[in-house]
């Protein structure tokens, strides 16, 4: 059968007759993954075994793999606490919950740390901007408002129960 | 170069980076036309999925200009515009044999269960994504596919993820001529599951999400009958008086592990994270389809355990089917029902927004603000650009 014939597409039942493509791939010989899993693949070019890729950076691999794979990716090497947790993390396999737990502690851990990272070198980052507060405020201008009364009313009730706990300690003192 | 770069939870935004290199004869670096956002990004973006580091790219779904390649590439050149399908797989595995790109053993040290994924944390390789200026793509001659000249680049970008996956959890279905379709989420790939139900010949297909303008959209693109859930007292009891008391023949997950609709759920998997993600549509799914019915999963769900009714599915006599997309393996036949007419992707693009502003591109599809279905992030300058492959060499 010739996929690309566009008289492929099987003639609707006047019920389906407004759905342009109805049934096109009706028959199960015209559907991508049929048979469920095929062999051989139908890539345009088959190619051998990859090559190792040489590695520059600490990896991290699955113990339910003997090594790393022969393609990988570099970015973000594990470092500082999260690094420690991670490393923590792959001692346990996939299979195992706390592998994927102290991972999870790990991501948290980092986040401090970019924050750190981002005032050590000088830049104080812009959560409003981050977390798409313009947008916020252009699309949705009642929640902005009401986000802001929530963040107001919260600095002022911390501010209220700071004032009065420092009265209190005074008339102690 | 310019690219997106992650914080935190819902945190990110545009950095400068170094422009990435070959780093494997099989490489090739890429200059990015487009880039999507996709609903996995989101489960990324909100911080719940293990081993997401601070400082990744995110973007799995990209079109770009080979900009250089690696050695050993022989079938791929500097100034091709290619769609790169989100796997990132050797093709010679055991696996990639059997043409299952999206479970590649080839590319992924860190986890088994799943091949390496452009821009989609460490647990699946540590590769950074396509929202940036340029990206390495490993396996040069393997995955990108070479864009038709007449290919409009909006079309070719949903081509590398959310309609391949839309379409494979229609596959996945095994429907037949006439059988009922409930598709859970109105999202992109939830749109394109249901387009695909009808080239696959359903009988009537039902598309299930909460948001008024998402409803309407897939109602009106995709021809289909929607239900809005916050109206449906019990899930399980609606699909069954639409279906004469049996049940759908197929149900479909387009939704994944941030389900809303149940409390205890959400509360569980998404705020307290004490198991993979809310399995709400899971329930939903397994509950709605008939006796001896087909359950087709292509939402994201987290690696540690979900409570699901997997009871009922063993009485019920169902058939589960879920899987990462296979894209390379889907592409020819998509590229022929685009060209035929049968299908156009990029109506789904509702937004086009600058790289510069990814923090609030990100915003506005999280917080479903501005009617948006899908987002196309794209280099400074192009933002009003709309082209083919052939046009933008």
């Amino acid at each position: 059968m010739n996929m690309s014939d566009p008289s492929n597409t099987r003639s609707p039942s006047p019920s389906h007759a407004h759905i342009v493509g109805w049934g096109a791939d009706l028959d199960p010989a015209m559907r991508p993954a049929y048979p469920k899993e095929r062999t051989p693949p139908r890539l345009p070019h088959a190619v051998e075994p990859p090559e190792q890729q040489h590695s520059h950076v600490e990896l991290l691999h699955s113990t339910e793999r003997p090594g790393i794979t022969p393609i990988f990716g570099t970015t973000l090497p594990p470092s500082g606490l999260s690094g420690r947790l991670r490393r923590m993390a792959f001692r346990h396999s996939e299979n195992d919950l706390r592998h994927w737990l102290v991972l999870l502690l790990a991501d948290r851990v980092q986040m401090g740390e970019g924050l750190i990272d981002d005032l050590s070198r000088g830049h104080v980052p812009n959560l409003y901007a981050e977390m798409g507060g313009r947008a916020e405020l252009r699309h949705n201008p009642m929640g902005a408002a009401r986000k802001a009364a929530i963040g107001i009313g919260a600095v002022a009730l911390l501010a209220m129960v700071l004032k009065r706990r420092g009265r209190s300690r005074r008339l102690r003192g | 170069m310019l690219a997106m770069n992650y914080r935190g939870p819902y945190r990110v935004r545009a950095v400068h980076k170094p422009e990435p290199e070959i780093e494997h004869p099989g490489d090739a670096v890429v200059r990015v036309t487009r880039s999507c956002i996709c609903g996995s990004d989101l489960h990324l973006y909100h911080g719940l999925v293990p081993d997401t580091r601070i400082g990744t790219t995110f973007g799995h779904e990209f079109t770009g200009v080979v900009e250089s390649v690696g050695s050993a590439v022989e079938h791929l050149k500097p100034g091709d515009h290619v769609l790169v399908p989100f796997n990132i797989f050797c093709g010679s595995c055991y696996f990639c044999q059997k043409e299952l790109y999206g479970n590649c053993h080839s590319t992924n040290p860190e986890a088994t269960a799943v091949g390496g994924i452009f821009g989609y944390s460490h647990t699946a390789g540590g590769y950074d994504g396509g929202q940036a200026e340029y990206v390495r793509v490993p396996m040069a001659d393997v995955g990108p596919t070479v864009i038709p000249p007449d290919m409009d680049l909006d079309d070719a970008v949903l081509l590398t993820d959310a309609l391949p996956t839309g379409y494979q959890a229609a596959e996945m279905g095994g429907i037949r001529e006439g059988d009922t379709v409930v598709i859970f989420g109105a999202g992109p790939v939830g749109i394109f599951a249901a387009k695909s139900a009808w080239l696959l010949g359903a009988g009537r297909v039902i598309v299930v999400d909460h948001v008024d303008y998402r409803l309407e959209f897939v109602r009106s693109y995709a021809q289909c009958e929607v239900i809005d859930f916050k109206q449906v007292g019990d899930m399980a009891i609606h699909i069954k008086k639409m279906t004469d008391g049996l049940g759908a023949d197929v149900c479909i997950d387009c939704v994944g592990c941030e389900a809303a609709g149940n409390f205890a759920q959400t509360l569980l998997g998404v705020k307290l994270k004490l198991q993979g993600g809310a399995a709400t549509v899971l329930h939903w799914c397994i509950n709605s389809v008939r006796k001896g019915g087909t359950v087709s999963i292509v939402g994201v769900y987290g690696p540690t355990f979900n409570a699901v009714p997997i009871g009922n599915a063993v009485n019920k006599g169902l058939t589960l089917r879920m899987n990462q997309a296979s894209v390379k393996r889907h592409l020819p036949r998509l590229i022929e029902h685009i060209q035929a007419g049968r299908i156009e992707p990029r109506r789904v693009i509702t937004h086009r927004i600058d790289l510069r502003d990814v923090a609030d591109a990100y915003h506005i599809f999280s917080s479903k603000l501005d009617n948006c279905i899908k987002t196309v992030l794209v280099p400074p300058g192009m933002v009003h650009e709309t082209t083919t492959a052939g046009a933008s060499h």
